[in-house]
């Protein structure tokens, strides 16, 4: 018998300093967390214009994450606070339209958290997977 | 019994708005009271004992009532502990402990005159307190 | 339409164990744009990148996706191949199939069809790259350290032995800074004098090194490599080039009672006056504010006096603008202000000093001539009390001390009260310390010494209150290891007072666009790997601008500094990131939003003119990015309400791209 099993999409953006280097370290330790989750290199967390985030959304992406330095850490100095406020804001409004807030999350993960980036992995594809399909923000004629 | 000591200086630390962690014992609280040859701990071995759990000792001590409650410690504290107002806790724990007060508030009233200064209402509140 | 190469590498076992790379390569193929696709054993092998370098030529290929390890790894390797074959290196982009995808699966189907999309993704992003250039700029040769302390002369000395051209700013009279007005040095018990003012006259005599005293920044613009900074010189009065600094003007001046801010204010200086015998430049200078001909035109006799005729009451501030390429902070630091902590009676009593003052007591060219004696009566003290951490470690009171420990009290209080029982062996000597660190090479073997041959009472415990009472100082305080609270009669109290920032440090800072910590001091590009060199590029931190640091740390620290600048300083042109911001100036409407964010101030506006409609021209203000400051992070690009500001390599467009591909 086949279960059709649901696969989430996850976008996850990585800054190139720390994330992103966390998600090296991970693959590195052979940490395994699910596939679904694909990543977009960014230079900094603040690079990721909320337009990304909805554009991830309306193609269809069921769950986004964002993965920057530790506050105080950024390799811009400043970039990961930006990122912070605005995600706040955006992430609320999200809420608002009915996209879950845990079908959103920021994370900070430094170049040296492989352990960390694989568990927030797996935990957020785990929530996202327990909510289903993001059909709220989903625009159907990409669809069709 | 060590859990109920825990406790009660959980209570205390809770109670004052203290937190005896800050302290980098450096003994500026006790090298400032005025009421130091009076006590038998002290401002700083306050903050240690309570952060360590040893309470008997303090609730047992007559220091708590030797405090002045002058605040010279709180102001020196270069860390903001805030030592008195620790001792403060410790004492009103005794105290609660024994039940009931023998001046109530609104008796002050016709106790007080003009020139009775405010550190003497605080001993009075102490003294028929205990 | 881009044609674009993918191939995928095997990485031996690493990726083709769980990802079937002939699939991988074999869907690829189909996506749009692609038209050649391979895939071999070790692709950053010599023969893997001869086969991208063939295939380059063979298909004419215009943008090149790599599926292999992370970007990290090899992404500089591909971009030189591209490069070898005659194709721009920002045409390509690496697909992480290894750290992000065979490495941490299991399952080859799962793994396989990642990959795929991690591939598409990238041929997505390739479609919208566009070749970059880097931005090249000259470099001036010239360093500029502002702060003549001996952090910024052992700078200055290394950049100009290394054969660069320096300039050193220094606001007071002469450099020398803190250093000259120190006794001695722990933990050798050098006299600083005897170590430091060697220096300062190999200083003043290289020929690569020019001395602006009396001098502060006025402005600075640019950039890394090409620095415009405005430089103030203040009237001092006395023509420096003239004037021979022979002393007469300052035995001769009739106006004696000027506080000697050289000695602290504990003794007087004339209205013109040389801060203290070895100055560099050895020039005098006329304090404005006390000199009776500046103030009411009626004495001159410094005029009358000098032979060499410098004296000119005339004198106006004067303003030099010069070009430099790299910038070295050496701004220092102050001891903290006293007056707020009333309990040690600072301002209450004469007798009790900071230690820098102490200093000045103790210095053979100081206020009594090296004789330890009392500032109130004169007298000699028999009994010294040194209270250490005052306003270090304070974080309840802002206003009062800091919340960091100041690193070089332990040290220095060992030093004074060594040698005092050393000079005068009838003192007692106590010390209250809260803790007494020592970390440093034959540092507690120093402190060891005070306690154990010198006799200096170590007492564990702060220092409660000190109160006058006759011409003694009663000092209150708690011995914790003996369990009690203890009173000293003093005859001097010298206070550890913590040391902070220069107060010119923050508006500098401004200046530079350098960052700057909660406390002032200059932050570093990393904690670790940077520790000399600011975030802003071509500015470097020399000594206690950067943190509390002693004399030995100081010294290593400016020539790292000076090695960081030789190097900037070695190229003849500088190559940029082109990764860098981009506004489209049709779409700006000079909000200033992206200004506001970015850290680096790479981002000017400026008005520019455009053709309008009928043959019209308008002006609008607009902004316009400097690619040598621009470090890329992109914080504008979001900012930017209209959508004109774009980060090349990182554009919008790519990265929705990126999106759509994973989405799909």
């Amino acid at each position: 018998m086949q279960v059709n099993e649901f696969k989430p999409k996850i976008v996850a953006f990585c800054c190139n300093w720390c994330s992103y280097a966390g998600a090296d370290l991970a693959g590195s330790n052979r940490l395994s967390y699910p596939a679904d989750v694909k990543i977009i290199r960014v230079p900094c967390s603040c690079r990721v214009n909320p337009m990304f985030i909805l554009r991830a959304f309306q193609r269809g992406a069921d769950g986004v994450i964002l993965c920057g330095c530790h506050p105080g850490d950024c390799h811009y100095t400043s970039g990961n606070y930006f990122t912070r406020r605005r995600m706040a804001l955006l992430f609320s409004m999200l809420d608002y339209l009915g996209i879950e807030k845990e079908r959103t999350r920021v994370e900070w993960v430094s170049a040296a958290e492989g352990a960390k980036f694989a568990s927030v992995m797996n935990d957020f594809v785990q929530k996202v997977t327990a909510l289903g399909e993001n059909k709220r923000l989903e625009d159907l004629r990409c669809k069709r | 019994m060590e859990m109920d000591n825990k406790k009660v200086c959980d209570e205390i630390i809770r109670r004052s708005g203290v937190n005896p962690r800050k302290c980098m014992k450096c003994g500026k609280c006790s090298g400032t009271c005025p009421a130091y040859d009076e006590m038998e701990y002290h401002p700083h071995q306050f903050v240690y004992m309570v952060e360590s759990g040893d309470i008997e000792p303090l609730l047992k001590s007559k220091s708590i009532y030797r405090c002045l409650t002058c605040f010279a410690c709180v102001d020196r504290c270069p860390r903001g502990v805030e030592p008195a107002k620790l001792i403060e806790a410790v004492r009103l724990e005794a105290v609660r402990a024994q039940g009931n007060n023998h001046l109530k508030p609104d008796q002050l009233p016709d106790l007080l005159d003009e020139d009775m200064p405010q550190q003497a209402i605080v001993s009075a509140f102490r003294k028929y307190t205990k | 339409m881009q044609r674009i190469g993918v191939f995928v590498c095997w990485c031996g076992s690493n990726i083709a164990a769980t990802v079937d790379v002939q699939k991988v390569a074999e869907v690829l193929k189909n996506e749009p744009g692609v038209v050649h696709s391979a895939n071999y054993q070790y692709m950053c092998s010599q023969a893997g990148q001869q086969l991208i370098k063939e295939a380059i030529k063979e298909h004419n290929l215009t943008g090149i996706v790599v599926c292999s390890c992370s970007p990290r790894m090899h992404e500089a390797t591909f971009r030189k191949t591209a490069a070898a074959a005659g194709l721009n290196p920002y045409m390509v982009e690496i697909a992480n199939i290894r750290e992000q995808c065979s490495w941490i699966h299991k399952d080859i189907e799962e793994a396989t069809e990642k990959a795929v999309v991690l591939g598409r993704t990238a041929i997505a992003k390739v479609n919208l790259n566009a070749p970059l250039l880097p931005g090249e700029s000259p470099v001036t040769k010239r360093a500029l350290v502002i702060g003549g302390g001996i952090a910024g002369i052992q700078t200055a000395l290394d950049i100009a032995d290394a054969g660069f051209e320096v300039d050193i700013v220094e606001k007071k009279p002469t450099i020398g800074g803190k250093m000259a007005q120190i006794d001695k040095t722990f933990p050798t018990l050098d006299c600083a004098a005897c170590i430091l003012t060697p220096k300062m006259v190999d200083v003043a005599q290289h020929e690569k090194i020019r001395i602006f005293s009396y001098s502060e920044v006025e402005q600075v613009k640019g950039f890394v490599g090409n620095f415009d900074v405005k430089i103030k010189k203040k009237a001092r009065f006395v023509k420096e080039d003239v004037c021979t600094g022979c002393g007469l003007c300052t035995e001769k001046c009739p106006q004696k009672k000027v506080p000697n801010d050289f000695n602290l204010g504990m003794d007087t200086k004339r209205a013109i006056y040389i801060p203290f015998a070895q100055a560099v430049p050895k020039v005098a200078t006329i304090d404005a504010d006390y000199c009776t001909m500046l103030k009411t035109g009626k004495c001159g006799v410094c005029s009358k006096v000098c032979t060499a005729k410098a004296i000119d009451y005339t004198q106006k501030d004067e303003f030099i603008e010069e070009k430099y390429g790299a910038i070295v902070v050496a701004t220092g630091f102050n001891p903290i202000s006293m007056d707020k902590f009333d309990e040690y009676a600072y301002s209450q009593s004469k007798d009790v000093i900071t230690s820098l003052e102490f200093e000045r007591l103790m210095n053979a060219a100081g206020p009594t001539a090296g004789k330890l004696l009392r500032p109130s009566d004169n007298k000699h003290p028999h009994t010294l009390v040194f209270v250490q951490c005052v306003g270090s470690r304070c974080s309840s009171c802002a206003e009062k001390g800091k919340e960091y420990c100041s690193k070089i009290c332990c040290m220095y209080t060992a030093k004074h009260a060594m040698l005092t029982r050393d000079k005068y062996p009838d003192t007692d000597v106590y010390v209250f310390y809260i803790d007494v660190r020592t970390p440093g090479k034959n540092f507690d073997e120093f402190y060891r010494r005070a306690v154990e041959d010198y006799g200096v009472h170590y007492i564990k415990g702060m220092v409660g209150k000190v109160s006058p009472e006759g011409d003694k100082l009663v000092v209150q305080g708690s011995d914790l290891i003996a369990n009690k609270q203890i009173k000293i009669d003093a005859d001097l109290v010298v206070l550890a007072a913590a040391i902070e920032p220069d107060k010119s440090a923050r508006p500098l800072a401004t200046m530079l666009t350098a960052s700057m910590d909660t406390n002032d001091f200059f932050t570093e590009a990393h904690p670790k790997l940077r520790p000399v060199e600011s975030p802003t590029a071509g500015v470097f931190l020399s000594g206690a601008c950067q943190g509390p640091k002693d004399i030995p740390e100081t010294v290593s620290q400016a020539g790292a500094a000076a090695a960081k600048v030789i190097g900037l300083l070695a190229k003849d042109k500088l190559t940029g990131n082109p990764c860098v911001a981009h506004s489209d100036e049709m779409m700006c409407n000079g909000c200033s939003s992206c200004e506001r964010v970015c850290p680096y101030g790479a981002i000017t506006y400026m008005d520019k003119e455009f053709r309008g409609p009928n043959r019209t021209t308008l002006i609008r203000r607009v902004a316009s990015v400097n690619e040598a400051i621009c470090q890329g992070c992109g914080a504008c690009t979001v900012a930017c309400p209209s959508g004109a500001m774009d980060l090349k390599g990182f554009a919008t467009k790519q990265i929705m791209a990126e999106v759509d591909a994973i989405c799909k």
